[in-house]
């Protein structure tokens, strides 16, 4: 499972922990998958490759496996699997399906404004 | 995730198994309820109750059913639907609290959302597992899935998922509610019908001459019988209600138990017993004649026996009914405090039929009178074209039939038709016919009732005239004379000229015996005048017979003399006294 595979994921944490990570915590994202699909792991892997490319330093991913935790759905108002929650900055954005539309994610992240 | 299941395995080969849902009447018409452990859709436009149906059959079963429920709502929050619904009294928090509801608001805001790639629903799936298995609930209700369809860009996924969704409501063995809305050719806007094939309702909301009425049908019902008319339904403080009344049939009970009308004379009309039990009675009569007044004495009288009635009044209010009937003696008022009455006004036009008929069917239903009086049936043309009435008020009748309740219904006839065809033209349905009628003569208006018809009962032909007095509706002595029925003035009058010629010839005959005894009298004092007359006649004429014997004796003393002076023989002497005086004379001169 993938809740901590890099020192760039973490637990869900209070806002203790994402102070303590300095500065790199602006971009607080949060990716919610059902298990390790195989598109959850797409997921996971472009977005770690787009925070990498466009927000390095600056981000915290959180991982959030709604097999073990199914209750955690009802907060962020979770259907599609996988989708990626934008908690920080403000407001709240959702990016859902396998994030494998660099462009699109750039813009639902709001790091790239829309283009057409 | 999937769970033995439990009902469709253990399930033997006797049809399919239903799930009660506890709404009045849709188990009846569903003969048992929605489909156990199937998925059922529920359509309808906007506000045509498909939210209420599906809260309520998660509470009935919750309640009723001992079944835990999950609503999932893709439209309104929690607290909107606690607050919804609290007005029908039914307490979700305290429900989710006792573990028997979970209510889930599935919230999605297409402007918060972007769609890069693949995705699958896994997470409304996963939402919904754990609600179904926090509770171990039996009945799910999915308000409106078709959110989806506006929230989410990609519709095939969606229609992939659903498919995905409904196998695995299915698997999981739970009732499961789909409400989604109608699409303009098709049962539903987004063609859900295609996924859900096992049942499927329809719910409607029509307005007809500015009234609307509820109604419902079961578009398909798989593996199964069920009714296929649409049938009206209610929402009220109560909740919902449909009314099955179309589904009767003419399988009713006949009872041969008696009940009074409340006139006393008027039973004897109906062969000294009343109209049969169970039965409808139908009053017609024009403005005026007494209608509502024979249906306060018949509601009287019913509970004057310690039954129970229901008056349904759609001209006036319970009130106005009360003060006009004590008026002429009847206390409506005592009977409504024991409990035994209970009016429903309603102005005809305030509902449509349907919902009319289904306002009917609940309150008996909830009172269960043995008694009912509808006052009147005409106005119910203000709403409905006479076809429709009759339809709705054939079922009321088969209803009331079936509940042996006995029911009278006045019909205002208007003046442009014939009495005996009443305005509704329900007159062949009814058991008993009264006519009430102004009968207008001699410049006066009297009230004259008869018996047009009383299936089974051996009943009068007389038209009777009544009055409406202070103890109520009196029936006349019918007054049949020589110019046949009089009524009003011109039967007093009539019985008055009867009175003085009754009067006069007892005069005359008094008269006449004064006479007799006169002449009696004349007579008997003639006959003593008379014997006294013949007795002095008779004395004179004995005198006079004896005066003239007297000579003759003397004469013969002396002949006697003479003969003995003579010394006659004395055999001439007896011969002269033996023969004739004349000889004796001549041969003596």
């Amino acid at each position: 499972m993938k809740t901590t595979p890099s020192k760039k994921l973490r637990r869900p944490t209070n806002g203790l922990a994402s102070q303590s990570e300095s500065d790199g915590s602006r971009w607080n994202l949060r990716l919610y998958v059902a298990g390790q699909t195989p598109r959850s792991l797409t997921a996971f892997k472009n977005l770690k490759q787009i925070c990498e490319e466009y927000l390095k330093g600056q981000y915290y991913i959180e991982v959030i496996d709604l097999m073990e935790n199914p209750t955690l759905a009802r907060g962020d108002q979770i259907l599609a699997i996988p989708t990626l929650v934008r908690k920080l900055p403000q407001p709240i954005r959702k990016i859902i399906g396998d994030l494998s539309n660099t462009e699109r994610v750039l813009v639902g992240l709001d790091i790239q404004p829309r283009s057409n | 995730m999937i769970r033995p299941n439990r009902r469709n395995s253990s399930r033997p080969l006797n049809g399919l198994q239903k799930e009660p849902t506890g709404i009045p009447g849709f188990d009846e018409i569903t003969y048992g309820g929605l489909p156990a452990g199937r998925p059922t859709l529920v359509c309808g436009g906007a506000g045509a109750g498909k939210t209420l149906f599906a809260m309520e059959f998660l509470v009935r079963g919750a309640t009723l059913y001992g079944e835990p429920g999950v609503f999932m709502s893709f439209e309104e929050s929690n607290e909107e639907l606690a607050t919804n619904v609290a007005s029908l009294g039914f307490d979700l928090n305290q429900l989710e609290a006792d573990k028997k509801l979970v209510l889930e608001y599935v919230f999605i805001e297409r402007s918060e959302i972007e769609e890069t790639g693949e995705y699958d629903l896994e997470a409304l799936f996963l939402r919904l597992g754990h609600a179904i298995d926090s509770i171990g609930a039996k009945r799910i209700v999915l308000d409106t899935l078709e959110a989806l369809f506006a929230a989410l860009p990609n519709e095939a996924i969606i229609r992939a998922e659903l498919r995905r969704l409904f196998r695995w409501l299915k698997d999981k063995g739970v009732t499961a509610l789909i409400t989604c809305e109608r699409g303009d050719k098709r049962l539903t806007r987004y063609g859900l019908e295609e996924y859900v094939a096992d049942c499927v309702i329809l719910l409607d909301n029509r307005v007809e001459n500015q009234i609307s009425t509820r109604r419902m049908r079961i578009v398909k019902y798989r593996g199964t019988s069920h009714g296929t008319n649409e049938y009206p339904f209610l929402i009220d403080d109560k909740g919902f209600s449909v009314v099955p009344i179309t589904s009767l049939g003419l399988a009713h009970k006949a009872p041969t138990e008696h009940i009074s009308s409340g006139i006393p004379r008027l039973d004897t009309m109906l062969d000294g017993k009343g109209f049969y039990r169970g039965s409808s009675v139908l009053v017609s009569g024009t403005a005026g004649t007494g209608k509502s007044t024979i249906g306060a004495h018949f509601i009287d009288a019913a509970c004057a026996r310690g039954e129970r009635a229901l008056f349904f009044a759609f001209e006036e209010s319970q009130d106005q009914i009360i003060r006009n009937m004590r008026s002429i003696g009847i206390d409506l008022e005592k009977f409504i405090k024991k409990g035994l009455l209970k009016f429903q006004n309603a102005r005809p036009s305030t509902w449509g039929l349907e919902v009319h008929l289904a306002m009917i069917h609940k309150a008996i239903s909830e009172f269960s009178p043995s008694v009912v009086v509808v006052d009147p049936i005409t106005n119910f043309l203000s709403v409905g074209d006479p076809i429709e009435t009759k339809s709705m008020l054939t079922r009321l009748i088969d209803f009331l039939k079936s509940q042996q309740v006995t029911a009278m219904f006045t019909s205002l006839t208007s003046g442009r038709h014939e009495l005996e065809d009443s305005d509704v033209e329900v007159s062949s349905l009814m058991d008993a016919w009264l006519l009430v009628k102004n009968i207008e003569h001699n410049g006066e208006r009297n009230r004259g009732l008869y018996i047009l018809k009383a299936r089974g009962i051996a009943h009068s032909n007389q038209v009777r005239e009544f009055l409406l007095t202070d103890g109520g509706i009196q029936l006349v002595d019918a007054y049949v004379g020589a110019e046949g029925v009089l009524m009003g003035s011109a039967r007093s009058s009539q019985v008055a000229r009867e009175k003085a010629t009754e009067v006069d010839r007892k005069l005359v005959m008094e008269r006449k015996q004064r006479e007799l005894r006169h002449k009696q009298e004349l007579y008997e004092a003639q006959l003593v005048a008379l014997k006294g007359q013949y007795e002095t006649e008779r004395d004179a004429i004995l005198r006079e017979l004896e005066e003239e014997n007297q000579p003759q004796q003397v004469r013969a003393e002396q002949r006697l003399e003479i003969a003995r002076l003579r010394q006659a023989d004395n055999g001439e002497v007896e011969m002269k006294d033996n023969g004739s005086t004349k000889t004796q004379k001549g041969t003596m001169r």
